[in-house]
C-alpha cells in the first residue's frame, strides 16, 4: 500500500472532503467513535508492524495477489485487449476481505472487543465474519430482511462462521437500512465496539481508510500490467459501484494518471426511468447519506428513496463522497446498466472465459458494448466478486 | 426576543420540553397536538420533521416518522400546518430534524419559513458544529432562529465547552449511549455524569433528554438540569389515544408534572 501522502485533487484534504463531498454529517453520539478513529488510523495505518502484518494476511490468508488474467476470447468479441482483475479469487470471494482485514486490524490496536458491521449481498458480511473469527473477536452483523431471503447461502455462512446476523427490519429492508441499524447498534456501544464499515461510504475516515485498505488492487494492477504488457497504464478501468469499494480500490493508484480512464458501472435495475433503480448518478442529487455530503437518490422533500436493483451489492441509493466528486468533476465517467444487461453479460463471461462473475461485477463486464473501445486500447475490468452466490438469480433467468 | 431566551430567563427549573412527530398518528393532527400541549402547560414544544432515515432514532419514533411520510408529511405541508399557528400557541417551538431535508429545501428558505410560522429554534443531530460556523450560523442568525447542540456521556470536556460557546438557547444533554427511547432508566453511572456536567457551570441552561418517560425520570433529570425533553414515551402515547388525545395529553403533562400521590390528594379535595 501506498502510505507516502499523495498531493491530488482526488484524494481526501485534511478536512476529510473530496471537494465538496465527504465530511462527518453525523449525531453527537457517534462523534467520540469517529473521531477516536480519525486520530489514529493514519498512524495505525503507517506502524511497520501493521503494515507487515496486513500484508502478510493478504499473501498467506486471502491469497494476495489476485492474478490479472488476459481475457483473450472476451477481447475478441469487444475486438480490444481485456484484462480482469481477479478479485473473485480472494478469500470469502470478493475484494470485500481487503478492507474487512485492514480494518479488524485498526479495531485490536484500538482495543474493540466487539465489530459491528452491515451487509448488502453478504459479501461484507461474511467477510467481517470470517476476521472475525480469525481475530477471535465478536462479530454482528445487521443486513436487510429482504437481502436474507436472497442471499441465503452468504446468511447460512456467516452463521457457520459464528456471527450473530440480525435482520434490518426498517424501512426497504435492504443495505441501507441494514447500515442505518448498524450505525444505531454503534451509537449504543460506542466504547468496546468498532464499525466495520464495507464500503467507502459514510463519515471521514471511513471513506479514505477503506480505499485504502482497497488501494492494494489498482497497486497490484499498475506491476502486473507492466509485466504484461510493458506498461502500467490502462486505457480503462471499469467497475462497478454499489458505494464503491472495489473502484475506488481498483482507481485509487490512477486517480492523477489523467490518461487513464475511469469507468463505473451503477446498477439501473428495471430501467433508469422504471421507479425501480440504483444509479445514484443519473438519478440524484447532492445531499447527506450515512454521514457523508455526496449524490443520493432522493425525493424533493430530501427523504431517501428506496433503491432496486437485482444486484444486493448495488442497492445503495448512495455513492462514496470519492465517488462523488469523480462524477461531478467529470474525471469518471458513469455507465448505467439495466438487471438484464448484467445477467446477459454474466452469461457471456461464463461462456467465453469460464468464469462466473458475481452479479455486482455482471455490472462492470456490461459496460464493455458500451465503451466501444479502440483495438490497441487496454482495458481493465476489476472483477470484484465470484457469482456462486447469484446462481439461483441466474437460473432464474435461465428459465425464463 | 426569542421565545427560548425569554424562557429561560424567567424560568431555571423544572422546564418540560415535550417532542412529537409531525403528520402522527393523522397527517393533520400537528395542531390538536401543539394546542393540547400548549394547553397542558409545557415550556417548550419540539416538533420531529419525519425523515426516512432517523439514525440517532429508536424503534418509537422511527416507526412514526414512517408513518408520518406514509400519511403525506412534508416539510413544505409542515410550515403549511403551522402557519397561524402563533395566534393560537405562545410557547417556544422546536423544530427537530435531519440535515437532508433541510438542505434540499434550501437553508435560507428553510429559516425564513421558520421565522415567518414563529419557530425558535431547531435541532439537527447531524449537523457539525464546525459546519453549523461557517456554512449555518450567519443565516440562522439573520432570521432569529436557534441551533440546539446535543452532548452525551462520551463527550469529553473541551468539546462541551466549544459546544457550549457556540450555543443559544440552551444544551440537549443525550442522558447515556443510545438512540431514542431508551428503556435503561436513570442509572447511578448517568446521574454522575449529570452532576459532572452541572459543575462545569455552562453558559448555557441545559435539558436532559433520552429515556425520560414519567414522574420519576423527569424530577431526577430536573435535580440536575434545567428540565428534561420527553420523546418516545409521549409518541406512544399519541398512538395509543387517538380517540381521547387532548384529555390524554392533558393528563399526561399533568402526571409529569405531578406524582400520582399528588393527584390524589387533590382529587379528595375537590370531591
Amino acid at each position: 500500500m501506498e502510505t507516502t501522502e499523495l498531493k491530488s485533487a482526488f484524494q481526501v484534504d485534511e478536512r476529510g472532503y473530496y471537494g465538496t463531498f465527504g465530511g462527518a454529517f453525523i449525531p453527537e453520539m457517534l462523534y467520540p467513535n469517529v473521531e477516536e478513529l480519525r486520530r489514529n488510523y493514519l498512524d495505525i495505518i503507517a506502524d511497520p508492524a501493521f503494515q507487515r502484518e496486513f500484508r502478510d494476511l493478504l499473501t498467506d490468508y486471502v491469497g494476495r495477489p489476485t492474478p490479472l488474467f488476459h481475457a483473450r476470447r472476451l477481447s475478441d468479441t469487444y475486438q480490444t485487449t481485456i484484462y480482469l482483475k481477479r478479485e473473485d479469487l480472494c478469500h470469502t470471494g470478493a475484494h470485500k476481505v481487503n478492507n474487512t482485514i485492514g480494518q479488524i486490524l485498526v479495531a485490536k490496536r484500538l482495543g474493540k472487543q466487539r465489530i459491528v458491521a452491515e451487509t448488502g449481498a453478504g459479501q461484507h458480511g461474511v467477510a467481517t465474519a470470517t476476521v472475525c473469527a480469525l481475530m477471535g473477536l465478536e462479530c454482528i452483523v445487521y443486513m436487510g430482511k429482504i437481502d436474507m431471503e436472497r442471499q441465503k447461502p452468504n446468511v447460512d455462512r456467516m452463521h457457520m462462521l459464528g456471527a450473530k446476523v440480525v435482520p434490518a427490519t426498517s424501512g426497504s429492508q435492504t443495505l441501507k437500512d441494514a447500515t442505518n441499524e448498524a450505525m444505531r447498534h454503534w451509537i449504543n456501544n460506542p466504547v468496546d465496539t468498532h464499525y466495520i464499515i464495507g464500503s467507502v461510504v459514510g463519515p471521514h475516515p471511513y471513506p479514505d481508510m477503506v480505499a485504502r485498505f482497497q488501494s492494494v488492487i489498482s497497486e497490484e494492477v499498475k506491476k502486473q500490467l507492466l509485466e504484461k504488457t510493458g506498461r502500467s497504464t490502462p486505457d480503462y478501468i471499469i467497475a462497478c459501484v454499489g458505494g464503491g469499494s472495489n473502484a475506488a480500490g481498483a482507481f485509487y493508484h490512477y486517480l492523477d494518471e489523467p490518461t487513464v480512464r475511469l469507468v463505473a458501472a451503477e446498477a439501473a435495475g428495471q430501467g433508469l426511468t422504471s421507479g425501480h433503480s440504483a444509479a445514484t448518478t443519473a438519478l440524484g442529487k447532492p445531499g447527506i447519506l450515512h454521514g457523508s455530503r455526496t449524490i443520493l437518490m432522493q425525493t424533493e422533500d430530501g427523504q431517501v428513496v428506496e433503491p432496486y436493483s437485482i444486484s444486493a451489492g448495488l442497492d445503495y441509493p448512495g455513492i462514496g463522497p470519492l465517488h462523488a466528486h469523480l462524477y461531478s468533476s467529470g474525471r469518471g465517467r458513469f455507465f448505467s446498466i439495466t438487471d438484464q444487461e448484467a445477467v446477459e453479460a454474466a452469461f457471456e463471461l461464463s461462456r467465453l472465459e469460464g468464469i462466473i462473475p458475481a452479479l455486482e461485477s455482471s455490472h462492470a463486464l456490461a459496460c464493455l458494448p458500451k465503451l466501444k473501445a479502440a483495438s490497441d486500447e487496454v482495458i481493465v475490468i476489476c472483477l470484484s466478486g465470484r457469482g456462486d452466490k447469484d446462481l439461483a438469480a441466474y437460473t432464474a433467468y435461465l428459465d425464463k | 426576543m426569542n421565545r427560548i431566551v425569554e424562557l429561560f430567563r424567567n424560568k431555571s427549573e423544572q422546564i418540560l420540553n415535550i417532542y412529537f412527530t409531525a403528520g402522527f398518528p393523522t397527517l393533520e393532527n400537528t395542531v390538536p397536538v401543539l394546542e393540547a400541549l400548549s394547553e397542558a402547560g409545557v415550556d417548550l414544544i419540539e416538533i420531529g420533521m419525519p425523515y426516512s432515515d432517523p439514525v440517532a432514532d429508536g424503534e418509537t419514533i422511527q416507526q412514526s416518522n414512517q408513518k408520518a411520510l406514509e400519511n403525506g408529511i412534508s416539510i413544505k405541508r409542515l410550515f403549511e400546518q403551522l402557519s397561524g399557528i402563533r395566534e393560537k400557541v405562545k410557547v417556544p417551538i422546536l423544530l427537530m430534524g435531519y440535515l437532508n431535508p433541510v438542505v434540499q429545501f434550501g437553508v435560507e428558505d428553510f429559516c425564513r419559513r421558520c421565522a415567518e410560522v414563529g419557530i425558535d429554534g431547531l435541532i439537527l443531530p447531524d449537523l457539525p458544529v464546525d459546519v453549523y460556523k461557517e456554512e449555518y450560523k450567519g443565516i440562522f442568525d439573520r432570521y432569529g432562529i436557534l441551533n440546539i447542540f446535543l452532548i452525551t456521556p462520551q463527550t469529553i470536556e473541551s468539546r462541551i465547552r466549544k459546544i457550549d460557546e457556540v450555543s443559544d438557547g440552551f444544551i440537549y444533554m443525550v442522558s447515556s449511549a443510545s438512540t431514542t427511547g431508551s428503556q435503561k432508566g436513570i442509572t447511578d453511572e448517568m446521574k454522575a455524569y449529570f452532576s459532572r456536567i452541572k459543575e462545569m457551570n455552562l453558559r448555557n441552561p441545559r435539558l436532559i433528554g433520552f429515556g425520560i418517560k414519567d414522574y420519576e425520570t423527569f424530577h431526577t433529570a430536573c435535580a440536575y438540569a434545567n428540565g428534561a425533553i420527553v420523546g418516545s414515551a409521549f409518541v406512544r402515547l399519541l398512538e395509543q389515544n387517538q380517540e381521547n388525545q387532548r384529555a390524554a395529553i392533558l393528563n399526561y403533562v399533568s402526571s409529569l408534572r405531578h406524582s400520582h400521590q399528588v393527584e390524589k390528594i387533590f382529587s379528595n379535595l375537590s370531591a
